[in-house]
């Protein structure tokens, strides 16, 4: 009987192991696509970027803010219809502790300036020359927007194009309390 | 469940069918043939004898030999399927969705293969599956067997039941001889046999090693199995492309930002007529054979730093790299798998007078970064108002399909000392528009190109341990093939005696053999039973 129950618990110990090691390896497996990308509940991939004047702008610096971080470029045409959106909800929350970050993805600055002053834009713009910050964000396509709350934690990732309804919502929810 | 007392004393585990200590049938079945399999010693392999608990079955389920050959068989018409389209991790980014990708490309049979999700067959978790089973069945059936055995040759006693003997396939008996066990036992050293003599009774064993080639090289499979699971510990496998531009620095991707590149120059040769004769005919056939790829390349090594951010750099080495001669550092290695030719970086255009054809100067926009002045002196100049590097009209408003130089256009103002206000122009490749009659133009001069080079990033910390594998694998390979397992028993009762052999393979070595050590003495030479039986069906 004694043997019996030492070859259970045997066995069972070595299954269990092997069952462990096939677990790991699929579970690797689905999570090695988007191992490196930013993904909902997560602190958002902390950065340091400059604007058009040099300066520099560091998204840890936004703790106890709202961060609406906002991917774009010249080129992407639904990005030229969230600006306008942005732009307004902006004068409205920068007061209430929610601040916009736009990062082009990497264009000519006179393609940025122009493009700045044809939409009127006042929130920080960033450029992301290296690509760096859109490969620690996984971003593809344009337009993305990350909501990042005053912890720093993603709350939200929007890869559709938002009406300024959308938009307003979107600043309340990382609004700080 | 009982054990089994064999009448010689000895105490065998249930389901045993030989007596482990003196080799008695204690299987009825075995009883009736007239040769003994001798595979596992006739040894209770435990996954045929319980069957109680879930854990036995899932045990039995994967000790059965059958099924894990049937896990090897489907793995393998699996990866054949998979070899046969091209894989959608080797395709790189398509310009449409995958599923597109392969009805487009590959019809109705495209259409399946994604559906069954052989385009991802190697990544798939039902492949992986399939190889964690077969290593499953790979340790349970080693255990299952490897033990057993090993008690039964450890337990087995120099005087064996006659009914064991005269069931071997070599075996002998004759009436009244007498042994000379001294010079016999010489003669078995002689070809290295370790001899046991108990009370009229012999046992010559050699090679027993041999029987667990088997079960090495099943450890060297599963040493293999776990280095390529290691690929999926963080840090020990990074797979990773890099396209760089001439003139760029950029970091190396999975290294954290801790090593960077720059990319001086991009060379791509061909061969020319010039290389001989046999080059002559070859180009002639074919066109272009390549000669060489090679990227220019420094690499330095950078402080710690956020994405975005710009580290100090230190240069480590200048290097080139080529096909086969990748650059590498610190377990990465960087090859050189891709290019891309002739992207254009700067373009020159020269301020003109459209009726004279009088030049005022040059001017070089570097199309990454241009200036928005351009001062030419004399109170000429150039201003450039904006920048399309893929210009497009669209609702009748130049603008930019992407970010890439592939067409680009300009909006210039010219100021000269005549018009300082300035003259608007707009220059694209081939046409420039005006909005009134200008005076003066932006002719286009010289553009110059640039070449990307498409680099492999790779760290492999897995292959020392796929290597010690694969060696042990060997090992035990050599082991099972190279040396065999012998066996010889005399066993004398009443005046005569009973002979018997076994080896594990090469019975025809074996036989002639225990024939040169038997030759000049009064022991009867067994009898090859098999091929006997053999003879007499003929």
């Amino acid at each position: 009987m004694r043997n019996k129950k030492k070859r259970l618990v045997l066995r069972s110990i070595i299954l269990l192991l092997l069952s462990a090691a096939i677990i790991f390896v699929l579970y690797s497996n689905f999570s090695k696509d988007n191992r490196k990308v930013a993904a909902v509940g997560e602190e958002a991939p902390n950065f340091v970027l400059k604007d058009l004047e040099g300066n520099e702008y560091k998204l840890s610096d936004y703790r106890g803010k709202g961060v609406f971080l906002n991917f774009w470029g010249t080129w992407c045409e639904p990005c030229k219809d969230e600006m306008p959106y942005m732009e307004n909800q902006y004068q409205k929350y920068k007061d209430e502790g929610v601040e916009i970050i736009a990062i082009n993805v990497g264009e000519t600055k006179i393609a940025i300036e122009n493009f700045a002053k044809q939409y009127n834009l006042t929130f920080p713009i960033v450029i992301d020359e290296s690509g760096e910050v859109q490969k620690a964000y996984g971003i593809f396509p344009l337009p993305a927007t990350y909501l990042i709350n005053s912890d720093g934690i993603i709350v939200d990732y929007i890869e559709t194009t938002m009406t300024e309804e959308m938009v307003q919502q979107y600043m309340e929810k990382i609004k700080p309390e | 469940m009982n054990k089994v007392k064999c009448e010689c004393g000895h105490v065998n585990p249930h389901g045993t069918v030989l007596c482990e200590a003196c080799g008695n049938i204690l299987d009825e079945k075995a009883r009736q043939g007239k040769l003994l399999d001798m595979r596992y010693e006739g040894s209770a392999r435990r996954s045929q004898t319980y069957n109680k608990t879930i854990i036995d079955r899932i045990w039995n389920f994967f000790s059965s030999v059958k099924v894990g050959v049937i896990l090897i068989v489907i793995t393998l018409i699996a990866t054949a399927i998979g070899s046969i389209l091209p894989q959608v991790s080797t395709l790189g980014q398509l310009p449409v969705p995958a599923h597109q990708y392969y009805e487009e490309n590959y019809g109705w049979f495209g259409k399946l293969y994604y559906f069954f999700g052989f385009h991802d067959t190697y990544g798939s978790w039902w492949y992986l599956l399939l190889i964690a089973s077969i290593g499953v069945s790979l340790v349970i059936c080693s255990l299952d067997r490897a033990i057993p055995l090993y008690k039964a040759l450890k337990n087995q006693r120099v005087k064996r039941n006659t009914n064991f003997l005269n069931r071997q396939r070599l075996y002998n008996k004759a009436e009244n001889v007498e042994i000379d066990f001294t010079t016999l036992k010489e003669k078995l050293k002689k070809k290295h046999y370790n001899v046991h003599i108990d009370n009229g009774n012999l046992l010559a064993e050699k090679g027993r090693f041999s029987r667990w080639g088997p079960y090495v090289n099943h450890i060297g499979l599963i040493i293999f199995l776990i280095g390529c699971m290691l690929r999926f510990v963080p840090g020990f496998y990074i797979n990773e492309f890099l396209w760089i531009k001439e003139g760029e620095t950029l970091a190396i991707p999975g290294t954290d930002k801790q090593y960077y590149l720059t990319n001086h120059e991009f060379i791509f040769e061909v061969y020319d007529e010039s290389d001989g004769e046999v080059f002559r005919n070859a180009i002639e056939e074919k066109g272009m054979i390549a000669k060489n790829f090679q990227t220019n390349v420094t690499l330095y090594s950078a402080e710690q730093s956020l994405p975005g951010e710009e580290p100090e750099l230190e240069k480590i080495k200048d290097y080139e790299i080529q096909v086969n001669k990748p650059l590498k550092i610190d377990g990465y290695a960087l090859y050189q798998s891709s290019y891309r030719l002739n992207e254009i970086a700067s373009m020159t255009f020269a301020l003109t007078n459209k009726e004279t054809g009088e030049s005022y100067g040059n001017i070089t926009i570097d199309l990454n970064n241009p200036q928005k002045k351009y001062d030419l002196g004399n109170g000429y100049g150039v201003e450039l108002l904006d920048y399309f590097p893929n210009f497009q009209m669209k609702d009748g408003v130049p603008s930019t399909a992407s970010q890439d130089p592939l067409n680009p256009a300009f909006a210039f103002k010219m100021v000269t000392p005549d018009r300082p206000e300035g003259e608007r122009s707009f220059a694209a490749i081939q046409q420039t528009i005006e909005v009134t009659e200008n005076k003066y133009k932006m002719e286009f001069q010289t553009a110059e190109m640039v070449n990307y080079s498409g680099l492999t990033v790779r760290l492999d910390n897995t292959l020392p341990v796929i290597a010690i594998g694969g060696v042990i694998f060997l090992i035990g390979l050599a082991q099972g093939s190279f040396w065999q397992h012998r066996r010889i028993w005399i066993k004398t009762e009443k005046g005569g005696c009973h002979i018997a052999g076994h080896t594990n393979k090469n019975w025809y070595g074996f036989h002639k053999e225990i024939e040169k050590i038997l030759s000049d003495t009064n022991i009867p030479i067994p009898i090859d039973q098999k091929t006997e039986k053999n003879q007499e069906k003929e």
